[in-house]
């Protein structure tokens, strides 16, 4: 199944957030698997909240990405997006994990 | 080097405790993104893909121990325990948060660095030979003048708004290291036939999406007025280069359309009226200059090289390292040693906190305490008494920087790519590990030769991907990354764009294209010719019909 959900960076840390919508109430976290998933009908609701997120300081540059759902696990479709879901491909010193967002 | 005088200091403290505002500011909410985007840009923080970066200046690469010191201490304490060398001679973190970064730049000013100009449209950080006052081949030490240029350049308030990034490099020697051929403006220390000092001046050059080598302006600029030209052709281009495409925006662009001639006569024309301005450089200013970069006391060269000598003869190993890795040093005595950062597994240009810190004890104990940072994202140990290599060697050896791959094919300039920059059309650095790892046999190397190979992760060049001998751009093709390749780039004193050879290729077969070049190269080699040599004798066909067979 293929779906969307909405990232950005957080402000103060400048790492990859995705929103969780919780009724009401809307998160930023670091772990795409905690993300909503969005049809083609609510994604322009989802992207009012992100909106208030961003006019509240907490995030910047929300954007809707297309992921695939499998196995209950979310991965975006374009490189570029897994990148910033799971970090570096590369090797070496710059292996370590994005420290958890805030 | 140049230390930091009161002023100096005073305007650096100023500069950070305006961002912290704006820091806090951005915080609360009272600068909205788009606000605050120029400002954060103006001190060298980008927003990139995974994080923030905060690009730091070295200025014409230039690092004393001291501060290489306080670099690992902030890549520790502030990001995640390594830096990035980039080939601007600046070295970036790619992992800190906004709110440290006032911190981090109050850390720098400690040590007489900064990351203003690092970013946004205005004069970047100079560039220069990185053997500049050692290289045995060197008309006149061009930090002086760079130092010069840079102080004029930094907050220029006439200079601050460019149409576009401007970028400036500098050699002082008879054979180009500084690339001054792809830069905005590239000068070139000579001497007239009355021995005097003078600039040869060079202009729109560049590369990105409309790669251009740079063109003479002037052929002898007289020493004294090198800061009213630079001024005069800065003005030109301000006013007239375009500010409504920034594709179109780069001094390159203005120069092209105007023609050299018509562009040249407008700079003399504003040059006729800043030439004789409190802009003319006196001999106490060079020479007031010149005392920040005095020559280091050099002992008297130590007779005994018996050590050196039997190493030589009877470890293959120092013996390939001492070829490949020194370099004859203006000082009877004293050699200059390269730093390869490019490791097996490592990314190019990466070196972790504990590594600066060794290195920075090395440049202590066998030099002067100075690094040098090339372009090639490499380092330098500048002035190594000759008799003192063989302990040098084990102990860079043990800290796995004693590669012997100085301009050889796996002496690969990478960009970060889209495994950081939120400018890339694909990745860079994994590119660059498999055709490292492809070509890991020392000696396999070293029967190539001489050949620079570059990647760039878009068309923005970074990596210089279109003056490399081979160049490798990664672009999105449908989703998917592929890979272009240009043949007979060449960024020295022969510069020249390499040309494109056919479609571009999946990641997973540049490694066997690659192989497939150097294979029709030792074909077709003559004598022991360079890879750039015979590629300008045969062209681009044999090698084709090795990548596309
Ligand atoms: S060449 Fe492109 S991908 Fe590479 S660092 Fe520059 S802008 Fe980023």
């Amino acid at each position: 199944m293929t779906a969307s959900v909405i990232t950005a960076s957080s402000l103060a840390l400048g790492h990859v957030v995705y929103l969780r919508q919780e009724g009401e109430c809307c998160r930023w976290l670091s772990d795409i698997q905690a993300a909503t998933l969005f049809g083609d009908n609510d994604l322009e609701a989802a992207m009012v909240s992100a909106a208030a997120a961003v006019a509240a300081n907490e995030i910047v540059d929300p954007y809707a990405i297309a992921v695939d759902v499998r196995g209950g696990r979310i991965e975006p479709l374009s490189l570029r997006e897994r990148i910033r879901a799971h970090g570096p491909t590369v090797a070496g010193d710059s292996a370590p994990a994005p420290r958890s967002a805030a | 080097m140049y230390r930091y005088d009161e002023f100096d200091h005073r305007l650096l403290s100023q500069r950070i405790g305006q961002f912290r505002d704006q820091v806090a500011r951005r915080l609360s909410g009272q600068l909205d993104e788009d606000a605050f985007r120029p400002l954060r840009l103006r001190n060298g923080v980008y927003l990139q893909l995974n994080a923030y970066m905060l690009r730091v200046n070295i200025p014409y690469g230039l690092l004393s121990s001291r501060q290489l010191r306080r670099l690992a201490d902030i890549a520790e304490r502030y990001d995640r325990g390594y830096g990035h060398f980039s080939t601007r001679q600046n070295i970036q973190f790619n992992w800190p948060r906004l709110v440290d970064i006032p911190d981090m730049l109050a850390e720098l000013a400690e040590v007489e660095m900064h990351a203003m100009q690092s970013s946004g449209n205005c004069i970047r950080n100079i560039t220069a030979d990185h053997l500049a006052g050692i290289a045995a081949d060197e008309v006149a030490d061009p930090r002086p003048y760079c130092e010069i240029i840079r102080q004029w350049s930094t907050l220029h308030p006439e200079f601050s708004f460019l149409p576009r990034k401007f970028k400036i490099a500098v050699s002082g020697a008879a054979r180009d290291r500084a690339a001054v051929h792809v830069h905005d403006i590239g000068i070139r220390i000579r001497r007239n036939e009355a021995g005097e000092i003078g600039f040869h001046i060079l202009v729109g050059g560049g590369l990105g999406r409309t790669p251009v080598i740079g063109k003479t302006l002037r052929e002898f600029l007289p020493e004294a007025d090198l800061l009213s030209y630079l001024e005069a052709v800065l003005r030109v281009y301000n006013r007239y280069g375009r500010r409504d495409n920034k594709y179109k925006a780069r001094i390159k662009i203005l120069v092209n359309d105007l023609g050299i001639g018509a562009f040249a006569a407008l700079v003399e024309e504003e040059w006729q009226r800043l030439r004789h301005s409190a802009l003319r450089l006196g001999p106490a200013d060079i020479e007031r200059m010149k005392a920040h970069f005095p020559r280091p006391d050099y002992l008297p060269p130590v007779n005994d090289t018996s050590e050196y000598e039997a190493l030589r003869r009877d470890d293959p190993a120092f013996d390939r390292w001492a070829e490949n890795a020194v370099f004859s040093h203006r000082q009877p005595g004293y050699g200059i040693v390269m730093v390869s950062l490019k490791r097996s597994g490592r990314p190019t240009g990466d070196m972790r906190a504990d590594e600066m810190r060794a290195l920075a004890r090395l440049a202590e104990e066998y030099g002067f305490g100075e690094i040098r940072v090339t372009h090639r994202q490499n380092l330098v140990l500048p002035d190594v008494p000759l008799h003192r290599l063989p302990s040098l060697w084990r102990e860079l050896t043990a800290l796995d920087l004693a590669m012997p791959n100085h301009g050889l094919l796996s002496d690969i300039i990478a960009c970060p790519g889209m495994d950081y920059c939120a400018l890339a059309t694909a990745r860079s650095i994994p590119v660059a590990q498999a055709i490292a790892e492809r070509f890991d046999d020392l000696d396999y190397l070293h029967d190539i030769g001489d050949l620079s190979l570059n990647i760039s992760g878009c068309i923005n060049s970074c990596a210089h991907h279109n003056v490399a001998n081979i160049g490798i751009l990664g672009v999105d093709k449908r989703g998917q990354e592929v890979y272009q390749i240009t043949l007979g780039g060449s960024s020295g004193d022969d510069a020249a764009i390499g040309k494109r050879i056919g479609p571009a290729l999946p990641a997973e077969d540049v490694p066997a294209a690659i192989e497939g070049i150097v294979e029709a190269f030792l074909a077709e080699r003559e004598g022991d010719e360079r890879f750039i040599d015979t590629y300008r004798r045969v062209g681009d066909q044999p090698f084709k019909e090795r990548v596309y067979a």
